[in-house]
């Protein structure tokens, strides 16, 4: 496995936004890491880099164990060899990603200078070559242009190809596609899916969009308020959802063929990391809730077909 | 058909920027001749991507900006060449919910100053009761009246933005983007919300979005904008698209549905630049069926089924 992440649990502070998070992605896979705002996704990717020193939080229990080595001890010099070379990163918005003082060629020679030691010429013809692979036409061009001068679309394809100069074995992409429009965002989506068929790479890929999801993942990890809520093939879990909360984000997404009204949403708010909860942590908002619900936090039930659920009321999982 | 609520006949908008010391001024398009009817009652949609001139469209209908060219009729009376008073008063029949609504709501006004605004542009006081009722229609408790936008989620700051919306009870309102910077769930909610408040109120909407999965969920009938022109009107939400912009829109529209992957043929090129329009059909150099004559003359919207215009000199 490239990357397993066991058991992981994230403190800040006094409170732990993230608890007992399990999933692991392989070369040539795509893992989907789903759920609504402040359901802890992003908190996950910056627990995988060894970023969470930044914003105040530490591993205060599990494992990010990437291709046999378990990261979440080992202190911020050592992590060096790892980020930003063989696990890299894409961020959300490629408009704050980028420096705007700074030409693109710069800014993407810098990484292989860095992590492959190459010489300005040999970095600025990598360089060329990713951007020409990521559909950038005139690449050598592009490299003397500043951001502002470009569209949001060719940006984000900037800032994958930077991603990919260190020749990672892993990405991470967190929600790539939010700041775009819809016929860019599928360019991109595209281009990820492409990248990790033919260079085997393992993609996390952080959204919100269960379309996406349903698209290009290979298996979905769900979260809810800091939990895991299930994990599965993507199939199954779009066939099959066990979770409640996984079926009321399935049926979320408009559909030309739902009938007009049926779209209503799931009710109430995620709960801060503050107010979660007794139980499961779902409960106040899950129809299918009782007094167990409200008692016990359910554990992560595993399932014949591969992955699991923590929910003592799931939806039925029919054979076939 | 009865004579339509809203009518909008050749809206053309251009802007000016620049014209510094030494800059040479420019000018863009934003809106190019878009006519529109839109029925009492009825939601109609209008999508494209950033930048098709969607939101200048929705500033125009309400006379929020002045047209270049063009005509704006609300209920049989121009809106147009109205004088200010006379305008004000109409617009008591017609209101707007903003894409931002962390930036639509004054973060030093609670809830109650921000309904009652309405009134004020008026001249009037809410009558009494009247700010309970707006919180209750759309789902907020009577509580929050005292409340403060940052005190609230983003989906009940949004939730005040249409109780904003609802002061005055419009008749028409224009929804620019209204669930773009929410998650799902809130956007399901709030687009549940506002099915209801339609059925319930008898509004009409104009539903400004980029996402085609939702208008076609959404809407009664669907504009599709791309620089600034109208590329096709689907006469039903159900429709089959003709133009190839709509069907490229539609192929990137993610199904939830692992089962029915799309073999991506994601749409190649980028938008061109307003201020710097092609000849020809605007979507030409992104087109897969353009030929020659698309890239010399700009093809006119053309009925092409009953209730079915599209500006296509090849359509599917």
């Amino acid at each position: 496995m490239l990357l397993s992440v066991e058991n992981l649990s994230v403190q800040i502070g006094k409170v732990e936004p993230l608890s007992d998070i399990s999933f692991a992605v392989d070369r040539g896979q795509i893992l989907g890491l789903v759920g609504e705002s402040g359901s802890g996704k992003s908190l996950t990717a910056l627990a995988i880099a060894g970023l969470l020193p930044l914003i105040g939080g530490r591993i205060s229990a599990g494992a990010v164990r990437f291709d046999g080595t378990d990261l979440a001890p080992l202190p911020e010099a050592a992590l060096r060899p790892y980020r930003g070379k063989r696990i890299a990163f894409v961020t959300q918005n490629p408009m704050t990603a980028l420096d705007p003082v700074q030409r693109i060629g710069e800014q993407v020679d810098v990484v292989a200078r860095l992590h492959l030691g190459l010489s300005r010429q040999a970095a600025r013809a990598r360089t060329i070559d990713l951007l020409t692979r990521m559909r950038i036409p005139e690449a050598a061009t592009i490299c003397d242009a500043y951001p502002h001068q470009l569209s949001g679309g060719m940006k984000q394809r900037i800032v994958i190809a930077m991603a990919l100069t260190g020749a990672p074995d892993l990405i991470i992409a967190d929600e790539p596609t939010t700041a775009l429009d819809v016929t860019v965002q599928a360019q991109i989506i595209h281009i990820l899916g492409q990248l990790v068929r033919e260079d085997n790479l393992g993609l996390v890929l952080i959204t919100h969009d269960m379309g996406v999801v349903a698209q290009v993942c290979d298996r979905v990890a769900v979260l809810y308020a800091g939990r895991l809520a299930e994990l599965r093939p993507v199939t199954d879990l779009f066939a099959r959802p066990a979770h409640p909360y996984t079926a009321a984000l399935i049926d979320c997404i408009p559909r030309q063929d739902m009938a007009p009204g049926s779209l209503t949403g799931i009710a109430g708010i995620v709960p801060s990391v503050a107010s979660y909860p007794a139980g499961c942590r779902f409960h106040p908002r899950c129809d299918r809730a009782d007094a167990a619900c409200r008692d016990g936090q359910p554990g992560l039930l595993p399932l014949a077909t591969g992955g699991g659920f923590a929910c003592h009321h799931p939806l039925e999982q029919q054979n076939g | 058909m009865a004579e339509p609520l809203l009518q909008a006949d050749k809206l053309t908008k251009r802007f000016e920027t620049g014209g510094g010391f030494l800059a040479k001024p420019r000018s863009m398009l934003a809106v190019r001749g878009v006519s529109l009817t839109i029925a009492r009652g009825e939601v109609l949609g209008v999508v494209g991507e950033s930048g098709c001139g969607k939101s200048t469209l929705a500033r125009l209908v309400l006379r929020l900006i002045e047209p270049t060219s063009g005509q704006v009729r609300f209920d049989g009376q121009a809106l147009t060449g109205l004088p200010p008073g006379d305008l004000r008063r109409l617009r008591r029949r017609m209101a707007m919910v903003f894409q931002d609504p962390y930036a639509s709501l004054d973060p030093r006004f609670t809830l109650t100053d921000v309904l009652s605004e309405p009134f004020a542009v008026q001249r009037e006081v809410p009558p009494p009761g009247r700010i309970d009722q707006l919180l209750g229609q759309v789902g907020l408790s009577a509580a929050m009246a005292t409340s403060y936008p940052h005190q609230l989620s983003g989906g009940q700051r949004q939730r005040a933005g249409i109780a904003r919306a609802l002061a005055q009870a419009p008749d028409f309102i224009v929804l620019d983007e209204p669930t773009a910077s929410l998650d799902v769930s809130i956007q399901a909610q709030i687009i549940g919300l506002l099915s209801d408040l339609r059925r319930d109120l008898g509004l009409t909407y104009l539903f400004i979005s980029h996402d085609l999965g939702l208008v076609r969920y959404f809407c009664d009938r669907i504009m599709v904008m791309y620089l600034g022109a109208v590329a096709e009107i689907l006469p039903r939400r159900d429709a089959r698209p003709r133009h190839p912009y709509t069907v490229a829109l539609m192929d990137s529209n993610f199904t939830p549905d692992p089962s029915q992957r799309q073999t991506l043929q994601a749409l190649g090129g980028e938008i061109p630049s307003a201020f710097d329009l092609p000849g020809g059909c605007a979507f030409a150099g992104r087109c897969p069926r353009a030929t020659e004559e698309c890239r010399l003359s700009d093809p006119q919207l053309t009925e092409i089924a009953p209730g079915h215009p599209v500006a296509c000199f090849h359509p599917l």
